[in-house]
């Protein structure tokens, strides 16, 4: 039941922008992932004894040595700051010139500007001591902090777009949801160009905290190198992460015309509820293998023509059953033949925005005709007993590649990739 | 030690009153799936448990106790244990 | 492409909770502005809001729901529980997957999240809920309704600030153009605590006024800021009108522009915000019997948005009733849709309470005292959101 046509106006990808542990940039970023090298560690922002999982994926990350002013800097919020350098990036990629009206900005971000606003609170809380918090020691952008689309708005502003500009925040799917967002705008007519990604910076306490409350996250601590596990038999649930990724999305026609260099064509994107549980996945995975069909659809592409599938693999027990069983009602056979792996092996688990540094790897690994590997996988759970990509990258040349993702308040989405029409 | 009422009165309050069970009744062997607790709730049940009786519960027994029952034994052995 | 219809309307305002006790409020120009009852302002120099009155959770929620929700997402529910009976729908019999939510956010569950930042630093980290995972973020209410409702369609979530009540129902409108077959879709807000409050303040728009009838003045010589309220709507969007139902309107047109940052030397893109909705709707300027203002209070603002109008439409009625109940953030486009929605119904336009005196310069047909009357086959609603969103959605008799 779906009447998705083939859009007159089809979407390709033509700029690339990271801040991704490991390394700022997207050169940094692909020599980590497709060389398996992992950049989880014991968290170093703060003190993290205090809490039960105490390893994280940290940017490092400096605003000033990546272009921004000390004004910006002061005034952004980290996760603005990672999408505003990631745009830049992706913008200069792409050898665009904005043209502001036609122009949008979709930015993806689960929990916004968390860190900012976590760092305010303890001000003007004295430290949690006041309920009746003083705002004589609020700063002006703490409205910034409280209403994320400030991030999204930095972006519009840096890049000059004047066209459709909005935060997406559906959970660990927004960044997936933002880049389907910007591919919406453009095939709807609304802008010939989208910068679409994700941002999310949640290294902070209050993000420790809730994972801890519901042990979402590893407690393996005392091996942060290796605590990201992903469909390993030892796997006991996340590593917390930040990152981000913009990509510069175009029209195809308006991108051919100037002679753009094109990645591939976003072919299909869809995303469904499980309608199930805030944070629990049923072990069927219907709802995301109905995300994934739709989208295969969209795409006219046939679940034997999928070269690749960029799992969501986020390492706790519950996803990785969940993915494995919604990619083989998908692929069918085909899912055993099909290389699948997860890059949070190596950058953790960054919410809003690794469904966009997913989409990013995946770019990269169609242009180096390499598929990065999942990192630490030495004895598979007996449940996931498909193609994984242990420890070394592969290579190979993947034409069509499925990215899914997976999030808390039951989203499941899906997006295909596709360089053969692009 | 921690009675069945009092894990009863700590249930009611981080995650609501049943809507398919009596927990006033006989209970103590109900699994809490039966009386509609899913594991979130029952996460939030031993945290706080964890607060107000000062004990460490380690994770993978708050997972297997799945009665109140289980729940309680698991409690009160480490309320003796380190009593 | 064919416009989707609206058939079913939830919705709580400090003016009333449910259609018929809103409308029969807002056409009397009522205004739900008072001090605020859910925190203590001492000290802050903002002292009123637009408080939704009456609001029991537990008449309406199962006690489960209580622990694991924010004051905001218990109102969200509701509504989508009075949005699907209006339209009288039952979830359960649509086809699988055919049916799916989407909602505009602003800050999410601030309140729930301000308990547990105070539990976490003040007691420690093992002092936060299991529920703090997901109760206060910006993705919530899609979720608990999804869930509440058994809607396992598309779910999104959208955060433009105060204009996202009306990008929501685009969003609703591509997914109803490729395959959904019925969509909920609006924004119901809360800011109500301390913490929340402090963050508006930041915000250097808000009204430090402390007289109900004189702290929100849009478009007067004497605004000096916004109030702000909670509450607002969800819809039900469908393409079509199922037999026996009623349609309250069509989604004609939509369309969102974004501002240059201030000082570049370049203009507004409201305007063109505007234009651009029309043109989706395929109308032209002159079928537009009335207009819903963005209404911020604020006087640069306010002669901005009335400039904007003034020049895409000449003179034309324009009414901004959410003087009455205060800018709702993510509720509030939602709820002005459905001011327009009724209005179309009802053919009469309602008053902007409290406005006495336009500000010099402010050339507008703006409707105070008494509703007019007037037969209203095409509105238009606009909001901005802080931080440049403009955005413009062309509503349709059906």
């Amino acid at each position: 039941m779906d009447n998705s046509a083939r859009p007159a106006r089809r979407v390709v990808v033509t700029g690339i922008g990271v801040v991704a542990p490991g390394g700022t940039g997207r050169a940094a970023f692909w020599d980590l992932i497709s060389n398996g090298r992992t950049a989880t560690r014991r968290i170093t922002f703060f003190d993290p004894s205090p809490f039960r999982s105490q390893v994280a994926a940290e940017c490092d990350f400096d605003p000033i040595e990546r272009g921004l002013t000390p004004r910006q800097a002061r005034r952004m919020d980290r996760a603005a700051q990672f999408a505003v350098v990631a745009a830049r990036e992706a913008v200069t990629d792409s050898g665009l010139a904005v043209d502001p009206a036609r122009t949008g900005v979709a930015v993806g971000s689960a929990v916004g500007c968390t860190t900012g606003l976590e760092q305010e609170y303890s001000v003007v809380s004295d430290s949690g001591r006041k309920w009746h918090v003083d705002n004589n020691y609020a700063v002006p952008q703490l409205f910034d902090y409280y209403v994320p689309s400030s991030i999204s708005s930095e972006v519009a502003w840096d890049v000059g777009a004047e066209g459709p500009v909005a935060l997406i925040s559906t959970g660990c799917t927004s960044g997936l949801d933002a880049v389907g967002h910007g591919r919406d705008v453009i095939a709807e007519g609304g802008a010939d160009v989208v910068i679409a990604g994700a941002t999310d910076a949640p290294i902070s306490p209050i993000t420790l905290a809730c994972f801890d409350a519901i042990k979402a996250t590893t407690n393996r601590n005392d091996e942060p190198h290796t605590a990201s596990r992903p469909f390993d038999r030892s796997r006991n649930g996340f590593v917390l992460a930040e990152a981000a990724a913009v990509f510069v999305l175009e029209e195809r026609e308006h991108a051919r015309r100037r002679g753009a260099r094109i990645y591939a064509e976003i072919s299909g994107f869809a995303t469904r509820c499980n309608a199930f549980h805030m944070t629990g996945l049923r072990p069927d995975g219907r709802e995301m293998a109905e995300a994934i069909r739709v989208a295969l659809a969209q795409g006219r592409i046939a679940p034997t023509e999928v070269d690749y599938v960029n799992a969501h693999g986020s390492g706790t027990k519950q996803n990785d059953r969940h993915e494995t069983a919604a990619v083989k009602i998908t692929l069918g056979e085909h899912a055993y033949r099909t290389p699948m792996s997860s890059i949070k092996s190596m950058i953790g688990h960054s919410l809003g925005a690794i469904g966009s540094v997913e989409i990013a790897a995946c770019l990269l690994a169609m242009e180096h005709d390499v598929l990065p590997p999942t990192a630490n996988l030495h004895e598979p759970d007996p449940e996931c007993d498909l193609d994984y990509i242990p420890l070394v990258a592969r290579e190979k040349r993947a034409d069509v590649v499925l990215t899914v993702g997976s999030g808390f308040g039951g989203f499941q989405s899906a997006m295909v990739l596709d360089r053969r029409s692009a | 030690m921690m009675t069945l009422a009092e894990l009863v009165a700590i249930i009611r309050e981080c995650a609501g009153d049943s809507d398919v069970a009596d927990l006033d009744g006989d209970v103590l062997d109900v699994s809490f799936e039966d009386l509609g607790y899913d594991s979130l709730a029952m996460l939030e049940a031993a945290g706080q448990t964890q607060r107000r009786y000062a004990v460490t519960l380690v994770d993978d027994a708050v997972v297997e106790a799945r009665t109140p029952r289980e729940f309680l034994t698991l409690v009160n052995g480490e309320l003796t244990r380190v009593g | 492409m064919s416009a989707p219809h609206v058939t079913g309307i939830g919705l709580l305002a400090p003016t009333g909770m449910g259609v018929e006790q809103y409308w029969s409020a807002t056409l009397a120009g009522a205004c739900g502005i008072g001090k605020v009852t859910r925190f203590d302002t001492a000290g802050y120099p903002a002292v009123l809001a637009g408080e939704v009155d009456g609001f029991e959770a537990r008449e309406h929620l199962s006690s489960r729901m209580l622990p694991q929700t924010d004051h905001m997402t218990r109102m969200a529910l509701v509504a989508s529980d009075w949005a699907l009976a209006d339209a009288g729908v039952k979830p359960d019999e649509l086809p699988d997957f055919a049916a799916g939510v989407v909602t505009a956010s602003s800050a999410g569950g601030f309140e729930f999240g301000h308990r547990e930042l105070e539990a976490l630093w003040s007691k420690g980290s093992d002092h936060v809920s299991a529920y703090q995972s997901f109760a206060w973020f910006y993705a919530v209410n899609t979720g608990q309704i999804s869930i509440r409702q058994g809607l396992r369609g598309p779910g999104g979530v959208v955060v433009t600030e105060q204009s996202g009540g009306l990008d929501v129902l685009a969003m609703a409108r591509r997914r109803l153009r490729d395959g959904a077959e019925l969509m909920l879709a609006g924004g119901v807000d809360s800011g109500l605590c301390p913490w929340g409050w402090v963050a508006q303040i930041a915000s250097d728009r808000l009204s430090y006024r402390d007289d109900p009838a004189r702290a929100y003045l849009p478009f007067d010589t004497d605004a000096t800021g916004f109030v702000p309220g909670e509450g607002g709507a969800i819809l039900v969007v469908e393409n079509d009108v199922r037999p026996g139902a009623r349609s309250y309107g069509t989604i004609a047109g939509h369309a969102s522009t974004f501002d240059p940052p201030a000082g570049s030397g370049r203009p507004g893109t409201l305007r063109r915000a505007i234009e651009n909705a029309l043109a989706d709707a395929g109308a032209d300027a002159a079928e537009v019997d009335v207009v819903f203002a963005d209404a911020a209070g604020v006087p640069e603002l306010d002669r901005a948005e009335a400039v904007a109008i003034t020049e895409v439409f000449g003179p034309v009625p324009v009414t901004a009733p959410k003087a009455g109940v205060g800018r709702l953030y993510s509720g509030g486009a939602s709820l002005d849709v459905v001011a327009a929605l009724l209005a179309i119904r009802d053919e009469v336009v309602p008053p902007t309470p409290n406005v006495a005196r336009l500000a010099p310069g402010i050339d507008l047909d703006l409707v105070v005292g008494r509703p007019r009357h007037k037969k209203i086959r095409t509105a238009l609603v606009v909001a901005r959101g802080y931080g440049g969103y403009n955005s413009a959605v062309v509503l349709r008799a059906s």
